[in-house]
């Protein structure tokens, strides 16, 4: 489904990515460890199609495409999804509106019927109860105001309506406590389908208890460094990622 | 043509007109208008010079002439009027053609008692002796230039009484329609709003131009809010493509009176708008909500000027531009606390979007606070569309278009949000949905 080939990335001209290489199949959840800096964010940025994020070299092939000539608005409607870490707050459009939009977007492009009012209702009724999300707050301004988890939540619901090919979940742990870290994973696990990859960003482990991979790779300085199964995050958890960074300064 | 020679021009047709103006009209009107002129000649039009319009030429008015259109154009669609206007076609109103009263479109039916909605001039012929005693009462006509040309060539207008206690629940419309016509008209619309003490009332003045051709309206209106009235004042505008429009406020506020005046424009070649309002007793409060929409050439200056003249009266300020193309806005809000004005609260806020580069904006607080225990604020911002709030939209789905679209909505929504007329917000919305999403 996806193919990253030595991609390389500078933000603002500074080398983030050196030469990533991943290759991510269908019904796969992956998750990208690492330690802060390393460049998780921006790569799950990069993928999703933002501007300023100046690719040097490499490629990524989505589904037979080139992801990377795609606006970030042809990227969604292909099926790729971002969750923020940090979800933007929009005084004045309540997500019900945005979400309408596009997910009506999204469907024009899939060659689907437009839903209506009616429909759509429908729609969020069922899907904020996967994230266990009050009505009220889907009618308010998009994230204003909203707790860390209710963002977080926010995000899993919009993925949830907008039924991604791939989803890229960018530190979605950050900031929850247990019960909503357990209710954000609940509504990931029940978007695993064999038709759908997800990636998985995330700097601890706690987060794979919840949702489990199938592989877990490392990034650290731009580059991935080590590749594994699930086992591997234990390994993190006991040694730290000083243990990574010994080892790769060791290879380097 | 040069100033003194545009002065010269309404000085002449002021002079022309003088014997067939005194011979209709009663004598107090006639004063007035000469003391208009008067006026107008010492001040002639405001230059750069003027701190008040530092921002604004006014030569697109000053270097043209017009003339007074003679009665209403005919051929007109009313159903077109009202909806330009956002009128609904059950409402109470009166409707002007350029500057003329119009009864074939206007309807007073199913107003309370006492109540009064009704064309200026009629009242005129009828003589009435309150008109005397308030009409240009309110307006600082000795001091600037537009109140003084409007009271010169005062003919027709407006004029709203709701009786004291009397809670006037529907609300009245007062539709200025310009029609250009093969020579450039013009129009001095005077409105005068009395509200008795404890009243309630809501008046949307609707200014539209019906066609492309220029135009000058020059309008004025004189609200005194008794004690505790409860006002809302609307002044739309959706002016022509080479519509020039200068509109005043004068709103004079008794002890506890409570005016929300919006100011909302959404079109027009050269659009001032002046609001002034003497907060001129014990908690008397006003809140000034306003929006302005640029494009093209487009310029739309916004002078605000609220007055604490009693002590613990309070102003809420919120204005909000959005301006696009090569369109300039100016926001120039004064607030002044007098000396005896203690306990004065006075917020203000202007906040300015800029949709391309060579949009402008110049945004001037002036503060004279002479009082020594009042609470005042403002602040005001000049940005652009959030670089962030786009990539998120677009990463849902959304195109480029659509996501700005979607937060130019987002920036106005809360001002639209306070038009409290459940019609006007929706068509306002609709329009404003529908002129984001042009391509």
């Amino acid at each position: 489904m996806l193919d990253i080939k030595n991609l390389h990335a500078k933000v603002s001209n500074q080398e983030i990515l050196r030469g990533i290489n991943l290759h991510v199949g269908a019904g796969e959840v992956h998750a990208i460890m690492g330690p802060n800096g390393s460049g998780k964010s921006t790569l799950a940025h990069v993928l999703a199609g933002r501007e300023n994020y100046e690719v040097t070299s490499g490629e990524v092939i989505y589904q037979g495409k080139d992801l990377l000539a795609m606006s970030p608005e042809a990227r969604a409607r292909e099926g790729i999804f971002l969750a923020f870490q940090y979800p933007v707050e929009i005084p004045g459009v309540s997500t019900t509106y945005f979400l309408k939009a596009a997910l009506n977007a999204v469907r024009k492009h899939r060659g689907l019927e437009e839903l209506d009012a009616m429909e759509f209702l429908a729609l969020m009724k069922e899907k904020t109860k996967l994230v266990e999300m009050d009505q009220v707050l889907i009618n308010r301004p998009l994230n204003e105001g909203f707790s860390g988890g209710e963002k977080k939540r926010n995000e899993v619901l919009q993925m949830a309506v907008l039924d991604p090919t791939l989803a890229l979940l960018d530190e979605t742990d950050s900031g929850l406590d247990i019960d909503a870290l357990r209710v954000v994973a609940g509504g990931v696990n029940a978007l695993r389908r064999k038709d759908r990859a997800i990636i998985v960003i995330t700097h601890y482990q706690r987060l794979l208890e919840y949702i489990v991979p199938d592989f877990i790779h490392v990034l650290y300085n731009g580059r991935v460094v080590k590749s594994g199964t699930k086992e591997l995050a234990l390994q993190l958890e006991s040694k730290g990622y000083d243990w990574l960074k010994s080892e790769t300064a060791a290879v380097q | 043509m040069l100033a003194t020679e545009s002065k010269e021009q309404y000085l002449t047709a002021f002079n022309q007109s003088r014997s067939t103006r005194s011979a209709s009209g009663p004598s107090w009107l006639e004063e007035l208008r000469e003391a208009g002129i008067a006026s107008f000649e010492a001040l002639g039009f405001p230059s750069h010079k003027n701190e008040a319009w530092k921002f604004t030429s006014v030569e697109p008015i000053s270097s043209q002439s017009f003339v007074h259109a003679n009665g209403a154009a005919r051929s007109l669609d009313a159903n077109e009027i009202l909806s330009r206007s956002f009128v609904d076609a059950e409402s109470c109103r009166l409707v002007f053609i350029n500057g003329v009263y119009a009864p074939e479109f206007s309807r007073t039916q199913d107003l309370p008692a006492g109540v009064r909605v009704q064309s200026l001039a009629k009242m005129v012929r009828q003589n009435d002796d309150f008109l005397s005693a308030h009409l240009g009462r309110y307006a600082r006509y000795q001091h600037e230039a537009f109140a003084a040309l409007n009271t010169a060539f005062v003919e027709d207008g407006a004029v709203i009484v709701v009786p004291e206690r009397c809670r006037l629940t529907q609300p009245v419309y007062l539709v200025f329609a310009s029609v250009a016509g093969e020579r450039q008209v013009m129009s001095h619309p005077r409105i005068l709003i009395l509200l008795g003490a404890a009243s309630e009332a809501k008046i949307v003045e609707s200014y539209i131009g019906l066609n492309s051709g220029t135009y000058f309206c020059n309008a004025l209106t004189e609200l005194m809010g008794g004690r505790d009235a409860l006002i809302e004042h609307y002044r739309l505008q959706q002016e022509g493509d080479a519509g020039l429009h200068v509109g005043t406020l004068e709103a004079e506020l008794e002890r506890g009176c409570q005016l929300t005046a919006h100011g909302v424009t959404l079109s027009g070649s050269l659009v001032r708008n002046n609001v002034h309002v003497v907060l001129d007793g014990e908690g008397a409060a006003c809140v000034l909500n306003g929006l302005y929409l640029g494009d093209k050439r487009q310029h739309i200056d916004n002078y605000t000027e609220i007055e604490h003249a009693k002590p613990r009266a309070s102003s809420l300020e919120l204005y909000k531009g959005i301006l696009d193309g090569s369109s300039h806005g100016v926001f120039n809000g004064k607030i002044i606390v007098h000396k005896d004005a203690q306990k004065s609260d006075a917020r203000q806020t202007n906040k300015n979007l800029l949709l391309s580069a060579n949009a402008a904006v110049n945004t001037k607080p002036q503060l004279e606070i002479y009082a020594d225990d009042v609470k005042c604020s403002h602040g005001s911002t000049i940005g652009q569309l959030d670089a962030d709030a786009l990539f998120y939209l677009r990463t849902r789905g959304l195109g480029l278009e659509e996501a700005r679209s979607i937060l130019s909505f987002a920036f106005a929504s809360d001002v639209v949000a306070r038009i409290k007329i459940d019609s006007l917000r929706q068509r306002l919305d609709d329009y404003l949905v529908a002129r984001f999403r042009k391509p």
